[in-house]
């Protein structure tokens, strides 16, 4: 029996990984030589938002209490909390719908595994995809934030990572998530999930608007955390929390990776 | 099995007892079975008799549960990579990437291999050559016929050179024009020293392409040899085939016996399977018997695999 | 005209086995926005805000615009993916036209399964409104007849636009650079009189714009203040609707005729 062993063929190359994972990477980069317009429509969509909610909703809105309790304008409230949704956002598409066309319909990764890349590189290999693009994004909205003259703290510099470790997190629990998808109809239960995320996180207003209980509970969401820190980044007010948010992220991160490739391997490798 | 090669050092891939199980489904059941370096072996059975389980298998993408399986003297559990990095893999339907253009899809699929962007480029301009896909090379895969994306798909699996092709029903679904083409450019390979291992259930390809082959049906090997062997050993030289006015055969009761090795009676017509068909075809007509039509033909492989797997539609 | 109702009784039986969906869509989905941005926003919307409202809550503001503007996402969704499915993915409407179906009958028939799912879901929010103590007058009901008009003027010209398509890669573009854009600058989360002047004429091309400007009158009841501004609405909307089913009634019949 064989079952055994199959964990460690994966094991090694997620824990130190391959480079042969950079293959699938530049497959990516082919793609979009082609679907250009995709990647870079992909950057308009949380800058409409930024210009819509946080400029014509926030010139009704006013001032709103930021991190630390601090009155702040409700653009640089909006903005960052923004930017977080629009990280899981993009990491949740490409690792759910996109994942599993490739995985059920295009059989692209039938053919790639017929050569020597193995299952592992290829969910190393999404991933990092995934976040190059993350960072494109992510460094092309800071940029209209410091050109709008949306928060000017020096830690806005630090968004980027943060903002990486956001995609990190929900690309890997979102690839996981698919590896046990049957059919379209599942891809429901993500958007019942994510939704209510979206809107409830202390996205669009402080959570200190909801009761002591609630609010404890969406404090304990995967997006607060991206929230909560992509906040007090960009208008410089950082206490000990961050802390626990980026340990937060990293754990979904890596617990996501670990059930993807032990999923994987057995979609796949039939 | 008498005639199974000896075990022989220059063996590409060597199976014993190998099986495939899912579940409590067995797709594989112990099946024995050596493919010699150049030589050009074929699978061939029914739907449904395990010829595509045992592919996935040697090409290292299907754990095996049973049995012993070694490819170009590697283990396909623990040194996959390693094996997979000198196979090519032709699968039954068409995997190419539709999201990149004809040429993209060799270029990258050579990278896979880890070969220089340079070699690739060279490479996928000789398979394209070797295709004829030379001027298509730039457009999308989608809109290519299906005798273009099979081309395209086993100049792909050639991009890295490999010392043996696995091909998984080449030529299902294409028109004689392309299959007869695809034939020909598999034959060329295969004059150049690639050993070939292919599954089909086309007995007109098996005769053209295989060197030898085994039938699989059920999950089992039931026979193995050249076409010719088996054609010998399961079937006779000739078949004369009667064709009788509607309503007639049902009454021929008893008047066909001994006329022949062996008798089939199909709904339409009746095959008289022996040596010489023309002398049963002059017996019958000495019997009084006045079929619509006679045909005499030699036996193919056909034949065989129709006695040995069944007439009964397998689902 | 019989051929019409196959094809719509082929919809209604391919949406039994998505109505789970639709449940999340139709209902869901609008509840937890009015929740998030009526109420939890609102809140401070209303502590600062009120005055550019006309004297509204902003949930009451919020509530109309997110109606016509959820029944256009929902227009805009079933005027692409089901379209070159049917045309490309599993050929159901080749599949059709090899029946005494006509390319009219597939493509009216499909409109009017949208505009069936669009009346379901305006129905469904209209009454999440309801139960928000959002609706001010009784002519809150008129407002569902309009929200599918605004949706049809999406999904028409839409559909004409997905049946010349071999592959969804442009739809991409249309969501994020038609629909989303919309739903965002078309006045549902804040009077465009907010926008920079200069942007202002373009909200007046966006049919979401005056399906958002009715569908308010209509339901709040403010609708007598300038009829005649309700009226261009009306006629703006039909003229894009009619216009569009023309389209896709040549496009559908070209898509399938040349196979």
């Amino acid at each position: 029996m064989t079952g055994p062993t199959l964990p460690l063929r994966v094991a090694p190359p997620i824990m130190f990984g391959s480079r042969r994972a950079l293959r699938l990477i530049e497959r990516n980069l082919y793609v979009y030589r082609h679907g250009w317009i995709v990647i870079v429509s992909g950057f308009f969509e949380p800058l409409f938002y930024l210009l819509s909610i946080g400029f014509g909703l926030g010139a009704l809105v006013g001032n709103v209490p930021g991190p630390g309790g601090a009155s702040i304008p409700y653009q640089l409230f909006v903005a960052p909390a923004l930017l977080a949704s629009s990280s899981m956002n993009g990491a949740i598409t490409e690792a759910t719908f996109n994942f599993f066309f490739k995985l059920r319909y295009q059989k692209t990764f039938d053919a790639i595994l017929s050569t020597p890349l193995s299952v592992a590189d290829i969910a190393l290999g999404e991933m990092g995809w995934g976040l190059i693009r993350g960072a494109l994004y992510t460094v092309g909205f800071i940029g209209v934030m410091v050109v709008l003259g949306i928060g000017v703290s020096p830690w806005l510099l630090l968004t980027v990572p943060a903002a990486l470790l956001i995609s990190f997190g929900f690309g890997a629990v979102g690839m996981a998530a698919t590896s046990f998808m049957r059919t379209w109809q599942d891809f429901d239960l993500i958007q019942l999930i994510i939704l209510p995320m979206f809107l409830f996180s202390g996205t669009f207003y402080p959570v200190e608007t909801y009761p002591d209980g609630l609010r404890f509970i969406v404090q304990l969401t995967p997006l607060y955390q991206g929230v909560d820190l992509l906040r007090s980044l960009a208008v410089g007010v950082v206490g000990p929390e961050a802390i626990f948010h980026v340990a937060y992220l990293l754990v979904m991160g890596f617990a996501g990776l670990f059930v993807v490739s032990r999923r994987l391997d057995r979609l796949l490798l039939k | 099995m008498t005639d199974r090669p000896p075990m022989s050092d220059s063996a590409l891939i060597r199976a014993r007892g190998l099986t495939k199980r899912f579940g409590a489904f067995t797709a594989v059941d112990a099946v024995d079975f050596e493919v010699a370096k150049g030589e050009s072996f074929g699978f061939l059975g029914p739907n449904g008799a395990g010829k595509t389980s045992t592919m996935r298998m040697i090409g290292c993408v299907s754990p095996i549960s049973g049995g012993t399986l070694t490819v170009l003297d590697q283990d396909p559990t623990t040194q996959g990579p390693s094996i997979r990095s000198r196979i090519g893999v032709v699968p039954q339907q068409d995997s190419l990437d539709t999201e990149l253009t004809v040429r993209e899809n060799l270029v990258l699929y050579g990278r896979y291999f880890g070969l220089s962007r340079a070699e690739c480029g060279r490479r996928a301009d000789e398979l394209l050559e070797f295709a004829q896909l030379t001027e298509r090379q730039n457009d999308e895969v989608e809109p290519l016929s299906g005798g273009m994306k099979r081309r395209l798909t086993i100049a792909r699996a050639l991009i890295n050179e490999p010392d043996l092709l696995l091909l998984d029903e080449p030529t299902t679904g294409l028109d004689p024009q392309a299959r007869h083409l695809l034939w020909d450019r598999l034959y060329r390979l295969k004059q150049r020293g690639v050993t070939l291992v292919l599954t089909t259930h086309y007995m007109d390809e098996a005769e053209q392409l295989c060197d030898r082959l085994v039938v699989m049906d059920k999950a089992k090997i039931v026979a193995e040899g050249s076409p010719r062997q088996l054609i010998d050993r399961y079937s006779t030289k000739e078949v004369t085939e009667l064709r009788f006015p509607a309503g007639v055969q049902e009454s021929l009761d008893g008047q066909l016996d001994g006329l022949a090795d062996r008798i089939e009676r199909l709904a339409d017509r009746v095959l008289l399977y022996a040596d010489d068909g023309e002398a049963v075809a002059v017996a019958a007509h000495e019997r009084g018997l006045q079929p619509e039509t006679v045909l005499v033909r030699r036996s193919t492989l056909e034949d065989v695999f129709l006695r040995l797997t069944g007439r009964s539609l397998i689902e | 005209m019989a051929g019409l109702t196959y094809v719509l009784e082929h919809r209604a039986v391919q949406y039994r086995r998505t109505f789970r969906s639709s449940v999340f869509t139709s209902f869901l989905s609008p509840l937890l926005f009015l929740t998030a941005m009526g109420i939890g926003l609102g809140g401070y919307v209303d502590r600062s805000g009120g005055a550019a409202l006309g004297g509204l809550t902003y949930l009451q503001f919020l509530a109309p615009g997110l109606l016509a503007a959820t029944v256009m996402q929902s227009a805009a969704f079933e005027a692409t993916f089901p379209i070159i499915g049917g045309l490309n993915w599993q050929r159901t409407f080749h599949a059709m036209y090899a029946t005494p179906l006509s390319p009219r009958d597939i493509a009216l028939g499909n409109l009017v399964w949208t505009a069936l799912r669009l009346a379901m879901i305006s129905s469904v929010f209209t009454l999440v409104v309801i139960a928000f103590g959002a609706a001010h007058s009784p002519l809150v009901v008129v407002g569902i007849p309009i929200a599918v008009l605004t949706g049809m003027s999406f999904a028409a010209p839409i559909s004409a636009f997905s049946a010349t398509q071999r592959t969804p890669n442009r739809f991409n573009v249309i969501f994020r650079f038609g629909i989303t854009p919309l739903f965002l600058f078309s006045g549902t989360f804040f009077p465009i009189e907010s926008l920079p002047s200069f942007i202002q004429p373009i909200a007046w091309l966006s049919p979401l714009w005056h399906g958002v400007d009715l569908t308010r009158g209509l339901v709040l009841g403010t609708f007598s203040q300038n009829p005649g501004l309700m009226l261009a609405h009306i006629v703006v909307l039909i003229a894009i609707t009619i216009v569009g089913t023309w389209a896709t009634v040549v496009t559908v019949e070209r898509r399938l005729i040349r196979g």
